[in-house]
C-alpha cells in the first residue's frame, strides 16, 4: 500500500505540490488527471526520488517503509517503477546489458544470485513478445533512434522484466497512435499481477477505457480538489476541468 | 549532508586504488643525482659493452642541450633531475656493487614473487595466466621472465633488454635507437642516457608467436624514476601480441617515469601491442602520482606490414605520450585505438602519429577520452602524408565524454598532407553523462557508479573490443574503479 501525507515539494525553490493526500491499496488502479502544469509529473518524480525535486513537508509511506528516506534505486528494487514520460536515450549501453545490470542489482538486494545469461535471454524473449518489441530493438543501445512509441513499448517491456508491484504511467498515452496505445495497453493488463497497483498519469479518458481506474482523482494546483470513481474521467472527457475549478471556487 | 557526502568520496578515493602498497625488500639504490659519472655506474653496473656506453654519453651530452618541452595541454609540476636516483635494484639482496652480468639465473627474494602475485602476476609458469609469458620489471630491473625456453624452441627471443644486450648484442645494436633516435625528443634523449631494463622481442622469420608476451612494470622505491626500454623486432612474415601493464605504490611525491618503446616490423609481419596504464593517479586533492612521459613508435620497414597500439589509459597523474607508427612499407597498414580516462586533477595529453611514406598505405585512429572530477584530457593526434605516398588512407575518429562540469576535453588534430591522391578523414564528438541518463538508470535499480561503469564501458567497447581477452576484462573492471566518486 501507498500511503502519500500532506506532500509538498519544490523544484528550483518553486512549491509545486502543496499538499497532497492520496492512499493507492494493492490491486488498485488510479489515475489522475489534470490540466499541464498542475503537478502530475512532479508528484510522478518525487515518489521515485529525483534529485531535483525537494520534498519539503509530508510523508510518504510504501508497504509501511519511509520511501522518501530510500535512495531511487532502492525505492526501484522495493517494487517501484516509472515508465517515463520522454525515455532518454544511452548511446553505447545495449538494452541486454542495461535489463541485465537492473534485473541482478534487484536479485542483489534481494540476496539472490545473478541469473544465468541463457535464463536471462529466454525472459527477454518472452516478455518482449508480450508488447510486440522488435528484437532488432532489444540488440541496440537503450532507447536509441527508437520511435515515440517504440520507447513507451520499451517501457513497458521493462516494466514486464522487473515485475514491479506499483507502476505508474507518467503520460503514456502521449505521442502514441492508437495502435500503439492499444499494445501498450494490453501488454500493460497482461502483465499485471492481481496484488499490484498502479498510477495512471493522463490528460485522456481513451487510455484509461484499456485500463479501468477504481479512481480518478483531478489534480489541479498541486492538490487533489477531486476524486471520485471511473466516470469522473468519463466527465472530464466530455467537460474538461473548468466545471471543476468552478464547483471548487477557484 | 555535505560532509557526508566528502567522506563518502574520500572513502572512495583511498579505496580504489588497490595496487597502492610498497614492497619491503633491500634494494640497492644509487645517490641522487644525473651527470656523465651516472650515466657510466649504470652502465658498469650493468656490464655493459663499450658501444653502449658511447650511445649513453652522447645521449646525456645531447640532454644536456635541452629544454624539457611546454607545448602539451598540462601543468607540469617542475621536475627537479638532481633531486631522483636513477638506479635502483631490488634484486640485489646480499651482494656487493660489482657486474652481475655473468651469474646467470638469479635467486629471487620471496618478497618480490609475492608482489608480483599479489598484483595478479604469478611468475611461477605453472601458475601463469593461459597462454601468456610474462617479463618483471621493477624500479630498474627485470626480476623474471617466464617461458623462455618454451619461446626459444621456436627460436623467439624474450629476456630483458640487459640479457639481451649481454646475449645477443648484434640484433640491439642494430635496432636500438633505430626507431627513436636520442635525439628525437628532451625525454627521449633522458631515457637513452640512464635507461635501465625493459624487455626485449626477437620474432624470427616466418614464426607466429603461440603465446601473449607480456611485460610487467612496477615501480617500488622512494625518489626513483623508471627509464625503461622495450624493443620489439618481428621479422619477415612473423607475428607477435605483446601486452603491458604498470602500477605503482601511493605516494605524495610525483614519480617520474620516462620510456622509450621501440618497434621494427618488417615485410607482412604483424604487431599488436596493448597497454593497461594503471599508475598511481595522485589522490583526489591532486598530490603525488606519476608523471608518465613516454615515448612509443613502430616502423612499418616492410611491404604490407601492419601494426596496431591499443592503450587503455587510466593511471598516471600526468600522461604525455603518443604510440606512433611510420609507414614506410609499400601497403603497410596501422591502427590506434585509445581510451584514456582522467579523474580528479589527473591530466593526459595524448594521442598518436601516423607518418605515411610508402605508397598505398593505411592508418585508422579511434580515440576516446573520458574526463571526470576536475581532470582535463586532451587528444593530440598528427596525420602526415608525405609526397610518396601515393594512395594513401587515413580515418580518424576522436571522441570525448563528460562527466560533470569540473573537467575539461580538448582536441588537437593535426594534419600535414603533400600528396594529392591521399584521402584523410576526420572525425570529433564531445558528449556528456547527462542527470537524465543516471536517473533513469537508478530508477531502473542501476546504482549511479554502475550506471557511471555501464555507460563509460559502452562509449569505449570499440577499444576494449581490441585488447586480448584477460586484458579486456580487467580493463572493464579499471575503468568503472577510476571513475568512482566522480558523479554524485
Amino acid at each position: 500500500m501507498l500511503q502519500i501525507n500532506n506532500l509538498h515539494a519544490s523544484i528550483n525553490g518553486k512549491e509545486i505540490l502543496k499538499g497532497i493526500n492520496l492512499t493507492v491499496k494493492d490491486g488498485e488502479v488510479h489515475a489522475v488527471m489534470g490540466l499541464n502544469g498542475a503537478g502530475k509529473s512532479t508528484l510522478s518524480n518525487v515518489i521515485v526520488g529525483h534529485p531535483a525535486y525537494e520534498v519539503t513537508e509530508g510523508s510518504i509511506t510504501w508497504n509501511g517503509k519511509d520511501l522518501l528516506s530510500l535512495k531511487p534505486e532502492e525505492r526501484a528494487h522495493e517494487g517501484i517503477f516509472l515508465s517515463f514520460q520522454q525515455p532518454v536515450e544511452i548511446p553505447g549501453v545495449s538494452m541486454v546489458n542495461f535489463m541485465r545490470a537492473a534485473l541482478n542489482a534487484k536479485r542483489k538486494y534481494q540476496g539472490l544470485e545473478p541469473m544465468p545469461a541463457g535464463d536471462f535471454l529466454k525472459l527477454m524473449r518472452e516478455k518482449r513478445s508480450i508488447v510486440e518489441l522488435d528484437s532488432k530493438l532489444t540488440s541496440r543501445s537503450v532507447n536509441e533512434g527508437f520511435s515515440g512509441g517504440e520507447k513507451k513499448r520499451n517501457e513497458i517491456f521493462q516494466m514486464a522484466m522487473l515485475e514491479p508491484t506499483m507502476t505508474i504511467l507518467d503520460e503514456t498515452d502521449s505521442g502514441l497512435d492508437v495502435d500503439a496505445l492499444r499494445i501498450v495497453a494490453e501488454g500493460f493488463n497482461k502483465l499485471r499481477r492481481p496484488e499490484s497497483s498502479a498510477i495512471v498519469i493522463t490528460h485522456y479518458q481513451r487510455l484509461l477505457d484499456y485500463l479501468k481506474p477504481d479512481v480518478v482523482h483531478v489534480l489541479i494546483d498541486g492538490r487533489i480538489v477531486k476524486t471520485g470513481g471511473p466516470e469522473l474521467a468519463t466527465e472530464i472527457e466530455s467537460r474538461g476541468f473548468d466545471w471543476i475549478k468552478e464547483e471548487i471556487g477557484l | 549532508m555535505g560532509n557526508d557526502k566528502n567522506s563518502f568520496v574520500r572513502e572512495v578515493a583511498e579505496k580504489k586504488y588497490e595496487y597502492g602498497f610498497t614492497t619491503n625488500v633491500e634494494t640497492d639504490i644509487i645517490e641522487k643525482g644525473l651527470s656523465e659519472d651516472v650515466v657510466r655506474l649504470i652502465s658498469r653496473k650493468k656490464g655493459e659493452p663499450d658501444w653502449l656506453l658511447q650511445f649513453r654519453l652522447n645521449a646525456f651530452r645531447y640532454w644536456l642541450t635541452l629544454e624539457q618541452p611546454t607545448w602539451g595541454h598540462l601543468k607540469m609540476p617542475p621536475i627537479d633531475y638532481q633531486a631522483i636516483s636513477y638506479y635502483a635494484d631490488p634484486t640485489r639482496k646480499g651482494q656487493g656493487a660489482g657486474s652481475k652480468g655473468q651469474e646467470g639465473e638469479k635467486e629471487i627474494d620471496p618478497e618480490l614473487m609475492k608482489t608480483f602475485d599479489k598484483l595478479g602476476i604469478p611468475l611461477e609458469e605453472r601458475m601463469a595466466l593461459a597462454g601468456t609469458a610474462v617479463d618483471a620489471v621493477m624500479d630498474s630491473v627485470s626480476v623474471k621472465t617466464t617461458f623462455r625456453e618454451k619461446l626459444q624452441e621456436k627460436g623467439i627471443i624474450f629476456c630483458s633488454i640487459s640479457e639481451a644486450v649481454r646475449e645477443h648484442p648484434d640484433l640491439v645494436r642494430e635496432y636500438l635507437g633505430s626507431v627513436v633516435p636520442y635525439k628525437d625528443n628532451f625525454f627521449a634523449a633522458l631515457n637513452s642516457a640512464v635507461f635501465s631494463d625493459g624487455s626485449f622481442v626477437y620474432i624470427p622469420k616466418g614464426v607466429r608467436c603461440p603465446m601473449e608476451l607480456s611485460t610487467y612494470f612496477r615501480i617500488n622505491a622512494r625518489g626513483t624514476g623508471q627509464f625503461e626500454r622495450t624493443l620489439i623486432v618481428c621479422d619477415d612474415d612473423a607475428y607477435v601480441s605483446y601486452l603491458e601493464g604498470c602500477t605503482a605504490p601511493m605516494r605524495d611525491e610525483n614519480q617520474l617515469h620516462a620510456a622509450i618503446v621501440e618497434i621494427v616490423v618488417k615485410e607482412r609481419a604483424e604487431v599488436k601491442y596493448s597497454t593497461v596504464q594503471n599508475w598511481y593517479p595522485g589522490d583526489s586533492e591532486g598530490k603525488g602520482g606519476v608523471l608518465n612521459l613516454v615515448t612509443k613508435r613502430g616502423h612499418l620497414r616492410g611491404a604490407n606490414s601492419r601494426l596496431s597500439w591499443t592503450q587503455v589509459e587510466t593511471g598516471s597523474a600526468i600522461t604525455w605520450k603518443y604510440p606512433s607508427c611510420v609507414l614506410s612499407g609499400e601497403g603497410s597498414q596501422a591502427e590506434f585505438y585509445s581510451v584514456a580516462v582522467t579523474n580528479n586533477y589527473q591530466q593526459a595529453d595524448t594521442g598518436t602519429k601516423m607518418i605515411h611514406i610508402g605508397r598505398n598505405t593505411k592508418s585508422t585512429i579511434i580515440s576516446k577520452g573520458i574526463s571526470a572530477g576536475k581532470s582535463q584530457n586532451a587528444y593530440r593526434g598528427l596525420v602526415k602524408v608525405a609526397s610518396t605516398a601515393d594512395g594513401a588512407r587515413n580515418y580518424s575518429s576522436c571522441d570525448s565524454l563528460l562527466l560533470g562540469s569540473h573537467c575539461g576535453a580538448h582536441t588537437f588534430p593535426y594534419m600535414d598532407v603533400h600528396n594529392d591522391t591521399a584521402v584523410v578523414e576526420h572525425e570529433a564528438t564531445t558528449s556528456k553523462i547527462s542527470e537524465d541518463q543516471l536517473f533513469y538508470c537508478n530508477q531502473r535499480g542501476i546504482s549511479t557508479e554502475e550506471a557511471v561503469s555501464l555507460i563509460v564501458n559502452g562509449y569505449a567497447k570499440e577499444v576494449i573490443n581490441k585488447l586480448p581477452m584477460e586484458f579486456a576484462v580487467e580493463a572493464q573492471k579499471l575503468l568503472g574503479v577510476s571513475l568512482e566518486g566522480s558523479v554524485g
